[in-house]
């Protein structure tokens, strides 16, 4: 063996990713010549120079930059929350199960569905994205779909307190839930990077079993050993 | 993160003095006052570069300690989650000992352009990348969405080949043999007496893998490897790990043909779950060793005490051992050989 | 005796500048500008020469732009991803970015350091890299200087940066900087040797030091007929240059900036800019002596196949540097002293042997001494490797990669352990 063929091969391998194309993805905008030019403006490279020359002397000039959308999956937990008031009761179970205790809801006597026994308006409904971990164990919480996780990553800020959501700011942002822990979301199809999901009819319930069902299972499967005898009972 | 406090003479090392603690962020005495499924996303911060193992060796002390049995589908997605992050993290290890070695990035950029890619999947799966919490007990949380399975395989079928590519950049490179071979040996007798695990252990020759000696999961059901080196030299624990990210491919697939259609949680489990009074422990094969999480209930919602047994800090006690005799320009490449992640030694 | 009139630069700059009546410029056959009055050929001259070094030193701190440039898009590319391409077309102005961020850094120097030394360093580090410019041939006609000690002026010039970085070093006073002095002062002066005498084979061709008569002689390209010289001159060049795979002293992982540890703003910027316009400078020396020079196919002007072959050495530079990662310090000095230097032992007996043979070697010589040095050089390699290269221990089966697939049950432990 010829000391030295080992880093031959070393060579010949950077030589090959030299030749190849670069596996970049370049965000938030990339620098594109003429041919990517014309397909990013949807016309043809010949169309590109007659009707648009300025443009593809920029692009040749390496002047000439096309916006990236990265790619992301629709179960991303993204940073803003997406918040529907029409389901929130209150609850604040989301509160009770963030690890981090970073939710906090503020309910006053509402004043509506007084025969049923009065629902909570919602007076101070803030979450603090600037110490949120983005776990989504709230959105796993809530019984009635009114949180999920949002799906935009690019909310950076100068202040921090700029980064505490308050109920105004859930709100008035625009709404695009992730499908994470939301399979009825999933199974419409639904992606979060298209339109707005305003409606949250639209993306309806999960249906959970019902609390007297789970407990019945759950105390079944734990009395194996109890379960001949009752069988036994029933019988008689 | 990590601070040695080295005396030298002349470039050989005399003495070493490691000092750590910088990153100890109290999560064994956070995990007392939070619910057992809000210990998950702690243990996902512990060793970041793999999460999905800590994930899982975690939530299988709880199933034991609780006494729930897993739904299949979800044993299976959680086996396929925990071979993609041995993956991912093994890619890390090799990538990060090559810029240790000098080589300014090119085996860098290579695996972790791999690495992209299984973080890409998990995002798909579970909606992070890095911090996953995509387990629970009982199962996973969500089953995979329909686009992930074609993902997966698009996956498994570009990977032999990136790793053939990564293998042939630095393998028989004559440089890479010079600064690597006969460097940092540990006896296996001595790994042994100082219970280190993983690659670690397997570099020098011990065929001592916990999915093969104590299967956990359905690893039983699935065939696979270990590669043993005999030579238990830096070079010898960097190739066992490219050796391993093969079989981890041949895992996945295998559970792949083996998933049944079902439900991934069993809809019992509830979500406060109150084990009762007792103590549980389940060693795990993770990329950088055996990680097991000790349990003590008292019947509550939180854990009484959590005890984490993290390969990274049992590990990281051979270095001394290892660093004496050798040069400073070792010093970095044996540590970045042994693979530790600061996150789990200090927790 | 080379006469300034060869260089084309002076030429026209000092005709231009000097009387009408100037004997030498009439007498090359070019009427000057006669800016200047009669008797001050004197200033003519000063002043030829200042706008000459002021020309090349601008053009070489602009070729070094292009090459921070160059490598970063080289080096990214090598690795498969785009390289800085954002700043001005292509990422041009990249390296003027670098300049400023350079320039706007505050100046920090250590308590515990020689002031003296501390800032006269990296002006010791860029001084000789400026100065082998004076005597490289870019083109035909195309220098600043022809003087016939060329090679010995680069050679002695050279020798200068192990100065610079003992001397940053010690002014720095930490000991990360002295781990690098150490290991640079070492490395450099062993290096120097092998890089003397493999060019001695090409000064024994070409009969002078100069490097314009030794381009003259290159009939043939001389890398072909003195595989063996350049191949250890190539590899000696770059240990020199503390370039990778010889760059202990500035090892990142291992010593942070090593001997640039405290250096900021400008003195950094300056052992930045030295350390490129040494290694662009070294690269012209070697396409000068071994490439062939300003040779190349005629319409197209000789200043750009100089450049041409140039960039293709940086290239070939900046791959190497792509690919392999660094060797430690005892395996360079092993290599400096138990193989380049027996080779350019070697590379000397064969080459003056032959030379005995064929006095004044016309050009089919050439090509027999040729074919007789890549047979030594071929040979050479091999039995070095042969007996210097890694160890095949019989114990490991004699394969670098003795990994075994287990899919055993057996005990885990080897025999006679507790399981």
């Amino acid at each position: 063996m010829v000391y030295g063929i080992g880093l031959a091969k070393g060579m010949s391998v950077t030589l090959k990713t030299l030749i190849g194309p670069a596996f970049t993805v370049q965000y938030p905008d990339r620098r594109v010549g003429v041919i990517g030019a014309a397909r990013a403006y949807g016309m043809s490279t010949p169309g590109l120079i007659f009707k648009r020359p300025i443009k593809a002397i920029r692009a040749v000039l390496g002047f000439e930059r096309v916006e990236v959308r990265p790619t992301q999956a629709a179960r991303f937990r993204g940073n803003e929350f997406t918040w529907y008031e029409d389901r929130c009761t209150g609850c604040a179970s989301c509160a009770k199960y963030c690890p981090l205790g970073i939710i906090k809801i503020v309910t006053l006597p509402g004043g509506t569905n007084v025969q049923e026994g009065e629902s909570y308006a919602i007076d101070t409904f803030d979450i603090d994205t600037g110490r949120c971990m983005f776990c989504a164990l709230c959105v796993e919480a809530c019984p009635y779909d009114a949180l999920h996780m949002g799906s935009s990553f690019e909310r950076s800020n100068y202040q921090r307190m700029s980064l505490v959501l308050s109920k105004d700011d859930l709100i008035a942002q625009p709404k695009h839930p992730s499908t994470w822990f939301r399979p009825q979301m999933e199974d419409q199809d639904y992606s979060p990077f298209g339109e707005t999901l305003d409606d949250i009819k639209k993306a309806g319930r999960h249906e959970m079993p019902s609390v007297e069902d789970l407990t019945q299972r759950w105390v079944e499967d734990r009395r194996t050993d109890v379960k001949d005898d009752s069988d036994e009972k029933a019988e008689d | 993160m990590f601070r040695m406090r080295v005396t030298f003479d002349g470039e050989e090392v005399v003495d070493v003095e490691p000092i750590f603690g910088y990153l100890h962020r109290g999560s064994e005495k956070l995990a007392e006052s939070r619910t057992y499924t809000q210990v998950v996303t702690l243990t996902d911060r512990m060793d970041y570069v793999s999460s999905m193992t800590n994930n899982l060796s975690y939530i299988l002390s709880v199933e034991q300690l609780a006494g729930i049995e897993p739904a299949p589908r979800g044993v299976w997605l959680r086996m396929i989650a925990a071979e993609l992050q041995r993956i991912a993290s093994h890619l890390v290890a090799a990538g990060f000992f090559f810029q240790d070695l000098g080589a300014l990035g090119t085996p860098l950029i290579l695996t972790m352009r791999e690495r992209e890619q299984i973080l890409e999947l998990f995002e798909r799966l579970c909606g992070a990348r890095i911090t996953a919490s995509y387990m629970r007990p009982g199962g996973v949380f969500m089953d995979a969405p329909e686009d992930f399975w074609p993902a997966l395989n698009r996956f498994l079928d570009d990977m032999p080949a990136h790793v053939d590519q990564f293998e042939e950049l630095v393998s028989g490179n004559e440089i890479v043999q010079a600064r690597c071979d006969g460097v940092a040996v540990v006896d296996s007798q001595t790994l042994i007496d100082a219970s280190v695990t993983g690659p670690m252990l397997r570099a020098s020759g011990v065929d001592w893998d916990l999915r093969h000696r104590q299967p956990y999961e359905y690893y039983d059901r699935v065939t696979f490897n270990r590669p043993l080196a005999t030579a238990s030299d830096n070079y010898a624990r960097f190739i066992v790990r490219i050796h391993e990210i093969r079989e981890s491919l041949g895992i996945i697939r295998q559970c792949i043909e083996q998933i049944e259609p079902g439900p991934v949680r069993p809809e019992t489990v509830p979500a406060l779950i109150r084990p009762p009074v007792g103590d549980s422990y389940v060693g795990t094969e993770c990329p950088k060793g055996e990680l097991g999480f000790y349990l003590v209930s008292d019947g509550g919602v939180a854990p009484y005490r959590c005890k984490v047994r993290a390969p990274s800090f049992i590990n990281l006690t051979l270095l001394r051992e290892m660093l004496i005799g050798d040069k400073l320009a070792d010093m970095f490449v044996t540590f970045g050989s042994i693979d530790i992640n600061m996150g789990e030694v200090d927790r | 005796m080379p006469s300034p009139f060869d260089s084309i630069l002076y030429k026209y700059v000092y005709c231009t500048l000097s009387s009408t009546g100037d004997a030498e410029c009439v007498g090359n056959g070019l009427f000057g500008g006669g800016l200047l009055p009669g008797g001050l050929e004197w200033l003519a001259f000063l002043l030829t020469a200042v706008i000459m070094v002021a020309a090349i030193i601008n053009g070489v701190l602009g070729g070094v732009l292009l090459m921070i440039w160059g490598e970063r898009r080289l080096l990214g590319r090598f690795q498969g991803r785009t390289g800085p391409n954002r700043w001005g077309p292509f990422g041009l102005l990249t390296p003027v970015a670098d300049a400023v961020k350079t320039m706007f850094k505050e100046d920090v120097v250590p308590t515990v350091s020689d002031r003296f030394v501390f800032t006269l360093a990296p002006i010791l580090m860029l001084f000789p890299a400026l100065l082998i410019y004076a005597v490289i041939p870019f083109g035909a006609g195309t220098w600043m200087a022809d003087i016939n000690v060329a090679l010995l002026f680069i050679i002695a010039i050279g020798g200068a940066n192990v100065l610079a970085i003992l001397a940053a070093s010690l002014g720095s006073g930490n000991r990360y900087a002295m781990f690098s002095a150490m290991r640079a002062v070492a490395m450099l002066i062993s290096y120097e040797i092998p890089l003397v005498i493999s060019l001695i084979g090409v000064l024994m061709l070409s009969g002078s030091l100069s490097l314009v008569d030794i381009v003259d002689a290159q009939t043939i390209p001389f890398f072909i007929v003195q595989p063996l010289g350049f191949f250890v001159f190539l590899i000696a060049s770059m240990a020199e240059l503390n370039r990778t795979p010889f760059d202990v002293a500035e090892a990142e992982s291992e010593i942070v900036a090593g001997y640039m540890t405290d250096y900021s703003s400008m003195k950094f910027g300056l052992f930045f800019l030295a350390e490129f316009a040494a290694t662009i400078a070294t690269s012209g020396v070697i396409t000068a002596v071994f490439l062939g020079g300003w040779h190349g196919f005629d319409p197209i002007p000789s200043q750009f196949w100089f450049v041409a072959k140039m960039v293709a050495v940086l290239t070939v530079i900046v791959w190497i540097r792509a690919s392999w990662p660094r060797l430690r310090i005892d395996q360079i000095m092993n290599f400096a002293w138990k193989a380049l230097f027996e080779l350019t032992l070697i590379n000397l007996v064969v080459s003056g042997v032959l030379l005995l043979i064929w006095p004044s070697p016309s050009t089919t010589e050439l090509w027999y001494m040729a074919g007789i040095n890549w047979v030594v050089f071929l040979v050479s390699v091999y039995i070095f490797g042969r007996v210097l290269g890694p160890k095949h221990d019989p114990v490991r089966s004699g394969n670098f990669q003795d990994v075994t697939l287990s899919n055993s049950d057996a005990p885990a432990l080897p025999a006679g352990g507790r399981d």
